[in-house]
């Protein structure tokens, strides 16, 4: 199961809608051993597509160099589908390669779906879970970075 | 010339689990051969037949090798090389 902040599942909406037609994609960073995301990351795709996504290489050095210092983890990886259902894609599948992380899919395929989907990839299995959003967000949460 | 090389977790697998380990080499192809004969199966997951694996980033301290040189990037000693799988996917 995935616990997430309210405000966070907000904001990964409104990452995806302004990407859209392209997928948009980013991190929900926790502290190491949570498994409670607590911060919001949001990410250029540097495929800027409505079929695929990819971090910057460089981008994402920052990043884990970023959470490795803060002593973080990408609790959530998440992007959306621009034309289909926010369900694991085989390129999804093929490429995960956080085996801890929680797999977060949104579509904005169909305007005013607010449909947040978590999955588990290992090894090629793909798992829904179910998702518990939260309103009071945990006592370490920390402000959101203004997208805009 | 040891060199520190930072493991992904999906990689752990291959090194008894630990996050770092340390190898020696010219350059980071060589780093990754000599790594391959104590973590069995290591440079499969970074290398194919084509060179570096394309869902797979390498870099020697701040600089991605895709753009200085590939598996012949030069290391030296007390460099830092960081093997990050890349964060992608697509409908």
């Amino acid at each position: 199961m995935l616990v997430v902040p309210a405000s966070l599942v907000r904001l990964v909406w409104q990452h995806a809608r302004r990407d859209h037609p392209d997928e948009a994609c980013g991190v929900l960073a926790g502290p190491a051993g949570g498994d409670r995301p607590t911060r919001f990351v949001p990410m250029a795709n540097a495929a800027r597509s409505p079929t695929f996504y990819e971090f910057d290489s460089g981008d994402l050095l920052a990043l884990y160099r970023e959470m490795g210092a803060r002593d973080e983890e990408p609790v959530v990886i998440y992007h959306s589908h621009t034309a289909t259902e926010a369900y694991p894609s085989r390129t999804d599948v093929a490429l995960a390669a956080e085996p801890g992380a929680h797999y977060v899919l949104v579509s904005t395929r169909t305007p005013g779906d607010t449909e947040f989907r978590s999955f588990r990839i290992v090894d090629g299995v793909v798992t829904e879970e179910e998702v518990r959003v939260v309103d009071e967000p945990p006592e370490d949460l920390e402000p959101p970075e203004d997208p805009e | 010339m040891p060199v520190t090389v930072r493991i992904p977790t999906i990689m752990r697998s291959h090194t008894g689990g630990e996050k770092s380990v340390t190898g020696a080499g010219a350059t980071v192809g060589d780093v990754l051969t000599d790594l391959d004969s104590r973590y069995d199966g290591l440079a499969g997951r970074v290398v194919d037949e084509g060179g570096l694996r394309r869902f797979v980033n390498v870099y020697v301290n701040d600089s991605d090798v895709r753009f200085t040189g590939g598996l012949d990037t030069p290391v030296a000693d007390g460099d830092e090389v960081t093997i990050l799988p890349a964060v992608a996917g697509g409908a």
